[in-house]
């Protein structure tokens, strides 16, 4: 018999506990104790390595926090381009050191303010931006050469880098200037975002053009950020979230190759953007895990042979869906302690959520202890002047390897569909996030699971926060806007460039050259976008339950 | 005779793809024994009213975490009216801050979940407000 064996045997009063069983948020058992036992096969130059070695999981970069905190990047959009371009100076100001955009619903799928679609959505969810004028203002006065940019936005993602290029461009700041990143990542749309035009192969298609594009023209661009973000969002396990984005992951470095890319010309500009839940040594584990698989997978799958080609940067977010509308102030707490998580996990890049954000966008105010939030873990309480300092935690290792072995299993379950696109058609990650979902909200009614002032410690509410609102003159003005330039603009040259969008959308053409030359000429969101309904059709939601 | 089941529309208007809260009621509901259709995602409120009047439903549940309920909600109850089916009971969730709730009642929105509603207590309200139109 172990020790450990032993221990549970004469010691360990079970009989004690306080629950009938001890598991994580996503239902992975805890054990009573971790012990060595429990990394029976354990090696530290293989599983674990020193930080910025194979296979980095105890952190991307070998000094960490001590060379470089990471970039504090909160995603604001909201209103007009002028409303987020003072939210933007605003956060840079206070201290943030990177942009994140937030663009509206219309914008994010394709239609221009004046689509009747757009109809009461103009700026509510995000920025409304339908042509290059309003991009030009949205970054009107922020220095695009010396700030890194992140854009979220996927399936038109292909217009809205192309008018931040053009920007630049107007500038006189060459694309090799620009840092940043385009979200980009098709796959999890369809597995969970759910913002489309086009079914999976021809949005694959466009994602692998820009990354060509950006190989050859905007090498310090990541023209893609793999997203667990929204996986988990939708309701999945911790090993759902990896599982599936790194199989997103593996389905772009797939299509890239078939294109005739070298593996290791792109690979070092894929960036990932994880989810920051509750269960706190299981994100911390799922973010060591993560890194460890990739770098397995581009290293022996792929046969990348440069290191910087393995390593997994990521961005990180609080997860919006643990937050709650009840007694919200709450959430200031919770987002603290994700966002540790996350430091002590070892990301390169992190969004704290405001505590208003169940309710609306958040205001200046909420926003504001958002990002204090980040300053303070930086700067107060010393945790950064540790590299991976759970490393070597034998229940920080056991979870990271338990999270690693599940997420591979899934992995393999793909591959035998044939493929992450595959398994998309047949609805298979889908319908596992959909059941764990609503598993969790099972376990949240009956109470087995605790949301603290939702399903216990309830209380009569103080009165609301003071809430940012969105006034519905935004949208009129916007679409009138979006009008008035339609008409201004030069309809000769708008057709022609619309018209070798087009051509280049049948011949497989890279896209990227003529969206850049057609938003120059003003074409706007809607109007691309509808060269790729045109062209590549459009996606309809299966609606499965 | 056992009374034939309530028929449910689930539908989600707007272009956002939040669709778990959708989903997760479209099945609390079936397995309550509902006849529950579900619409999936980006649904104009056209698409919906049509879809009430071609499923026959009872009543019509909205989705809405977009903020645009103030357009949605009126826009489906209109048309429900024009479409002559005006007895369909109409109710929704989403995040929907307290003074819409008021305006969107007075509308003719019959009741509002917001989050935090477990889905026994929907399938409750569903199950006491809900009548069967004839």
């Amino acid at each position: 018999m172990t020790r450990k064996a032993e221990w549970l045997r004469n010691r360990y009063p079970a009989a004690a506990d306080r629950l009938s069983a001890y598991t994580t948020i996503s239902d992975l058992d805890i054990e009573p104790l971790y012990a060595p036992e429990d990394l029976p096969q354990w090696s530290y130059a293989r599983d674990l390595g020193h930080p910025g070695e194979f296979p980095f999981t105890r952190g991307a970069y070998p000094s960490m926090y001590r060379g470089k905190l990471w970039t504090m990047r909160q995603f604001a959009g909201f209103g007009t381009a002028e409303d987020t371009n003072e939210r933007f100076k605003f956060l840079l100001d206070q201290g943030q050191t990177g942009l994140s955009t937030a663009f509206d619903m219309p914008t994010l799928m394709g239609y221009d303010a004046d689509h009747p679609r757009a109809l009461g959505e103009v700026g509510r969810e995000g920025v409304a931006v339908s042509s290059l004028a309003d991009m030009e203002t949205l970054f009107a006065d922020i220095p695009l050469d010396q700030v890194t940019t992140s854009m979220t936005v996927n399936c038109t993602a292909s217009v809205l880098l192309a008018m931040y290029f053009a920007v630049a461009e107007r500038r006189g700041i060459g694309l090799d200037k620009l840092g940043g990143t385009i979200q980009n990542d098709m796959l999890k749309e369809f597995i969970a975002q759910k913002e489309w035009i086009s079914p999976p192969e021809p949005s694959v298609r466009v994602i692998v053009d820009m990354l060509e594009f950006c190989a050859q023209h905007a090498p310090r661009w990541h023209a893609v950020s793999i997203s667990g973000y929204h996986i988990r969002e939708a309701g999945s396990t911790a090993a759902q979230e990896l599982a599936f984005t790194l199989a997103d992951g593996i389905g772009y470095v797939h299509a890239a190759i078939e294109r005739g890319l070298d593996v290791d010309s792109f690979a070092p500009r894929l960036s990932f953007f994880f989810n920051l839940h509750n269960d706190f040594f299981e994100e911390i584990a799922k973010l060591r895990a993560a890194r460890r698989m990739w770098a397995k997978i581009m290293r022996e799958r792929f046969g990348a042979k440069q290191e910087r080609s393995w390593l997994l940067r990521t961005h990180t977010q609080t997860a919006g869906c643990s937050l709650t509308a009840q007694q919200p102030l709450n959430n200031v707490v919770r987002v603290a302690i994700q966002a540790l998580a996350g430091v002590l996990g070892g990301t390169q890049s992190l969004h704290t959520n405001s505590m208003d954000e169940t309710l609306a966008l958040p205001s200046e105010q909420a926003v504001l202890v958002a990002l204090r939030t980040q300053q303070i873990i930086a700067e107060e309480t010393g945790v950064t002047n540790f590299v991976d300092p759970l490393g070597g935690s034998y229940a920080v290792e056991a979870l990271t390897d338990r999270l690693e072995t599940d997420a591979f299993d899934y992995i393999k379950r793909i591959d035998e569909l044939g493929g992450i696109v595959r398994a998309i058609e047949l609805g298979y990650p889908q319908k596992e996030i959909a059941e764990a979902a609503y598993r969790f909200q099972q376990q949240l009614d009956r109470g087995d699971k605790v949301m603290v002032g939702v399903n216990k410690y309830q209380m009569e509410e103080a009165p609301p926060l003071e809430l940012l609102r969105i006034s519905n003159a935004v949208e009129r003005k916007q679409a009138q806007r979006v009008r008035e330039r339609k008409q201004a603009r030069n309809a000769a040259a708008v057709r022609a460039a619309l018209g070798t969008v087009k051509q280049a959308a049948h011949d497989g053409a890279n896209l990227m050259p003529p969206i850049i030359a057609a938003v120059k000429q003003e074409c706007t969101v809607g109007e691309i976008a509808d060269v790729f309904r045109d062209v590549f059709g459009v996606y309809r939601d299966p609606a499965w339950i | 005779m056992a009374e034939r089941p309530l028929r449910i529309l689930v539908a989600k208007p707007g272009l956002d793809g939040h669709d778990r809260g959708a989903k997760i009621i479209a099945r609390a509901l079936r397995d309550a024994g509902f006849e529950v259709i579900y619409t999936g995602l980006h649904q104009t409120p056209e698409m919906i009213a049509e879809s009430a009047v071609q499923e026959d439903v009872d009543a019509v549940g909205l989705s809405i975490l977009s903020g645009a309920h103030m357009t949605l909600f009126p826009a489906v109850i209109e048309l429900l009216k024009r479409k002559g089916i005006d007895d369909v009971t109409v109710f929704g969730g989403g995040i929907v801050p307290p003074e819409d709730i008021a305006e969107l009642k007075n509308l003719g929105v019959k009741e509002l979940f917001t989050p935090g509603a477990t889905t026994q207590q929907i399938v409750d309200w569903v199950r006491a407000n809900v009548p069967h139109r004839s």
